[in-house]
C-alpha cells in the first residue's frame, strides 16, 4: 500500500508529462509552432499548369516560408487557379511575380514569390497576374531533343 | 398475482416463490414469513439455493413467479431508487466477507455512512469506532482486509453492515469454515447484535449445532420446497424423516449417499 | 447440417446478447462518470494505477521504436540520398501510427488486462454484490473511474510514446548516424501538419483509450465468477482490444488520411 501523498505526486507528474508530451507534439514536431496560428490573408494566382502542386504545398520568398497552398481549381478557360494563404505580416506589392519550382531534381514543388517594386499592395482575395507555370521534367527533355535535331 | 398484504408483523413475506437457473428449477412455489425481531433460520444442504434466496430477498435476483415482500414492499416492483433506499436498511454479511480489499478496514467500515450520509469526517470516525468496538475490532482498524483471518473479516464485514443501522440484517453462511473461538465469537456477536439493536437476523447456514442454539425460529429447506418449520424445539422432534436426517447428519436416508445412477452391476460389465 | 446450424444460431445469439449487455454497461458508465466528476479523489487513484504505472513501460518502448525506426528509416533513405528526410518519417510513422497504435496494445496489455483481473476477481469475491446491497452502485463507485482514468491516460501515453520516440529517432540518426540536426527538426516541422497528422494522432488514441477500457472494464464485469472465468476474461480483453485497435485504426486512417 502505497503512501496517497506519494500516489497523488506521482500522478500529478505523470499527468504534467504527458501534457508537456501533447505540447511538445504540437510546437516541436508540427508547424504549429512556426505557423498556422498567424493571421493570413487569401491571394490567388492562375498558373497555365500547376504540375505538381499540392494542397499545403509551401509558398516562399527568397526561400522562406511565408504561406501555403490552400486550394487548386481549374477555371472555365481551363487555366489552373492556385488559391494561397499568405501571413498577414508580409505585404505583398500588386506586381509579383508567382512562380512554381520544385525543390532538388525530385522534390516536392513550392511557389516562389518575388515582389515587385509597386505602391498599391495585394489585397484580401487579390490576383497575381503574372505567373511561370511548373517545369515539366518530360517536356524540358522533349524540348532538349527538339532543339538537338533543329541545330 | 394474488398479493395479500402480509401482518405487519413479518418483516419478510415470500409468497409462492419459483426460480430456475437454467433447466434446474431451485425453488418451486416456496412460501415462508420471517417475523420481525428475533433470530430467523433458513437451513437445507449445499446447493438448495440458500444464497440465492438472500440475493432474492436484496432484490439482486429477479424470481420467475412469485413475490416478495419486505417491510410492506414488494422488492421486485420497487424502481431502482426505492430499491437502493430499501437496501440501505438491508445488510448482508457476505460468506467471503466481500470486503473491499484495496481500503482499509477504517474505509471499509466507512464506505456506507461516506455514501449514504452527509456526516463530517469526525463523526465518521466516532461512528466507525463504535462499530468496530462492537465486533471487537477498533485496535484493527488500519489493516487491509488482505492481513484479516477469515473470522475477523467477517467481523468486519459485519461491523460494516450494521453502519448504517439497518431494520435486519441477512447472514450468509456465517459459520463457515471458522475455528472454534472464531465460531464462537460470531455466534455471540449476532446473538447479542440482535437483541441490542432491536435488529430482525435471518441466517442462512448449513452448521445444524450452531444455528440451532441461537435461532428462534427454523425453516429447512430440501429441493426446492420447505421441508419443515418450527422453533428448534419443533424441528428437532420433526416427523419429517428428511428433516431427520439433515439434523443428524445420517449418511442415508431420505437423501441416498449415491447420486442417481443406472444399476452399479450393469454399469460395471457393460 | 442441422447441427451446424444450431451451433451458428446459438454462437450469433450469445455474441449478440454480449453485445447488448455491453452497450447497457457503456451508457451506465457513461452516466456514472457524471457522479465521478465531484468526486475526484477517486479519479487519482485510478489514474495512479491505470497511467503511472503505465508509464515506464510506454516511455521505455518509445524510446526503442524510435530507435529503430532512426536505424531503419536511415538505411533506407540514404539509398535516396534523402537522410535529411529522417526526422520526417520517424516523426510521421510515430504521430499518425505508432504511437497510437503501439502505446495501446501496450496499454491493453498492462492496464486492460489488469483492470479486468481485478473487477473480476471484485466479482468473484462478491465485492461487487456487496456493494449493490449497501445501496452503492458499483458501477459508479467502481467501473466509472476506471474507465475516465483510462479515457483520460490514453491520449497522455501516446503522446509520451510519440515525443520519447522522436527523440530516440534523433538520438539514433543525429548522434549515432550523423544526420543534421537542424535538418532532423525543421524537416519535420515544415512537413507534419497540427491539424492533420497531430491532431488525428491524438483523436486516434482518445478513440482507442475509450474502446480498450470499456472492453476491459466490461469484460471484468461479465466474467464468470471463478478463477477460469476471470483469467479467461482477462485473455480475451488482450486479444478483443488488440482486434479492435488494428481495425478500428484503418477505418480511422481511411477517413483522416484517405484522400486529401
Amino acid at each position: 500500500m502505497q503512501n496517497s501523498k506519494t500516489q497523488e505526486t506521482l500522478t500529478g507528474l505523470f499527468v504534467a508529462c504527458g501534457i508537456a508530451a501533447l505540447f511538445f507534439m504540437a510546437m516541436q514536431i508540427s508547424n504549429l509552432g512556426s505557423f498556422s496560428s498567424e493571421k493570413v490573408y487569401n491571394i490567388s494566382a492562375n498558373f497555365e499548369n500547376a504540375g505538381g502542386l499540392k494542397v499545403k504545398s509551401p509558398v516562399t520568398i527568397a526561400g522562406f516560408r511565408v504561406g501555403r497552398v490552400s486550394s487548386i481549381s481549374i477555371n472555365k478557360d481551363f487555366v489552373a487557379v492556385v488559391k494561397m494563404n499568405i501571413a498577414s505580416q508580409y505585404k505583398l506589392p500588386d506586381d509579383t511575380v508567382a512562380s512554381i519550382y520544385t525543390a532538388g531534381l525530385l522534390g516536392e514543388q513550392y511557389i516562389s514569390l518575388d515582389p515587385g517594386g509597386e505602391e498599391e499592395f495585394l489585397e484580401e482575395n487579390g490576383v497575381i497576374d503574372i505567373t511561370s507555370s511548373a517545369v515539366i521534367l518530360e517536356q524540358l527533355i522533349g524540348k532538349f531533343f527538339t532543339d538537338k535535331e533543329s541545330q | 398475482m394474488d398479493t395479500k398484504a402480509p401482518p405487519k408483523t413479518d418483516i419478510v413475506c415470500i409468497q409462492n416463490l419459483t426460480f430456475s437457473r437454467g433447466h434446474r428449477k431451485i425453488f418451486n412455489a416456496i412460501s415462508l414469513d420471517i417475523k420481525r425481531g428475533g433470530i430467523t433460520a433458513i437451513m437445507g444442504p449445499s446447493g438448495t439455493g440458500k444464497t440465492t434466496l438472500l440475493k432474492l430477498i436484496g432484490g439482486q435476483l429477479y424470481p420467475d413467479k412469485g413475490n416478495i415482500i419486505v417491510d410492506q414492499q414488494n422488492v421486485h416492483q420497487l424502481k431502482r431508487t426505492d430499491l437502493y433506499t430499501l437496501r440501505k436498511r438491508m445488510g448482508m454479511l457476505f460468506q467471503s466477507g466481500a470486503l473491499l480489499t484495496d481500503i482499509s478496514v477504517f474505509d471499509n467500515v466507512a464506505l456506507p455512512l461516506r455514501e449514504h450520509t452527509a456526516l463530517n469526517e469526525s463523526m465518521i470516525r466516532t461512528l466507525v469506532l463504535m462499530k468496530l468496538q462492537a465486533v471487537g475490532l477498533r485496535g484493527a482498524r488500519d489493516l487491509i482486509p488482505g492481513e484479516l483471518s477469515g473470522g475477523m473479516a467477517r467481523r468486519v464485514a459485519l461491523a460494516r453492515a450494521i453502519a448504517l443501522d439497518p431494520m435486519m440484517i441477512m447472514y450468509d453462511e456465517p459459520f463457515t469454515g471458522q475455528d472454534p473461538i472464531s465460531l464462537g465469537i460470531l455466534v455471540k456477536l449476532i446473538k447479542e447484535l440482535n437483541n441490542t439493536l432491536g435488529l430482525t437476523s435471518i441466517i442462512v447456514s448449513h452448521d445444524v449445532e450452531e444455528t440451532i442454539g441461537i435461532a428462534d425460529y427454523i425453516y429447512v429447506l430440501s429441493e426446492g420446497k420447505v421441508a419443515g418449520h418450527g422453533t428448534p424445539e419443533q424441528i428437532r422432534n420433526s416427523d419429517s424423516e428428511w428433516v431427520q436426517q439433515f439434523m443428524k447428519g445420517d449418511a442415508d436416508g431420505p437423501v441416498h449417499f449415491h447420486y442417481p445412477a443406472t444399476d452399479y452391476k450393469e454399469d460395471l460389465f457393460q | 447440417m442441422i447441427d451446424f446450424l444450431q451451433k451458428l444460431g446459438q454462437t450469433t445469439l450469445t455474441s449478440l446478447g454480449k453485445l447488448g449487455r455491453g452497450y447497457f454497461f457503456l451508457i451506465h458508465t457513461l452516466v456514472g462518470i457524471i457522479s465521478v466528476l465531484s468526486r475526484p479523489r477517486l479519479l487519482t487513484k485510478q489514474l495512479y494505477s491505470v497511467g503511472v504505472l503505465s508509464f515506464l513501460i510506454i516511455s521505455i518502448s518509445g524510446l526503442f521504436v524510435g530507435m529503430v525506426l532512426g536505424l531503419q528509416g536511415f538505411y533506407i533513405l540514404s539509398d535516396f540520398g534523402a537522410e535529411e528526410t529522417l526526422g520526417v518519417m520517424v516523426a510521421a510513422s510515430l504521430v499518425r501510427e505508432l504511437g497510437p497504435v503501439v502505446a495501446a496494445l501496450l496499454f491493453a496489455g498492462r492496464a486492460g488486462s489488469a483492470l479486468t483481473a481485478e473487477i473480476g476477481l471484485m466479482k468473484a469475491t462478491e465485492q461487487l454484490s456487496g456493494m449493490e446491497m449497501m445501496a452503492i452502485d458499483p458501477i459508479k463507485r467502481i467501473i466509472a473511474p476506471r474507465f475516465l482514468a483510462g479515457f483520460l491516460s490514453m491520449p497522455l501515453l501516446a503522446a509520451l510514446f510519440s515525443a520519447i520516440g522522436v527523440i530516440g529517432g534523433q538520438l539514433i540518426g543525429v548522434g549515432l548516424l550523423g544526420v543534421d540536426d537542424g535538418a532532423y527538426w525543421s524537416q519535420m516541422q515544415s512537413t507534419l501538419d497540427f491539424q492533420d497528422d497531430i491532431i488525428n494522432g491524438i483523436i486516434k488514441s482518445i478513440v482507442f483509450g475509450f474502446v480498450v477500457s470499456w472492453i476491459a472494464l466490461f469484460e471484468g464485469y461479465d466474467a464468470i465468477p471463478t478463477s477460469e472465468g476471470v483469467s479467461r476474461a482477462t485473455t480475451r480483453t488482450v486479444v478483443n482490444s488488440a482486434f479492435t485497435i488494428l481495425g478500428l485504426d484503418f477505418i480511422l486512417t481511411a477517413l483522416m488520411f484517405g484522400d486529401i
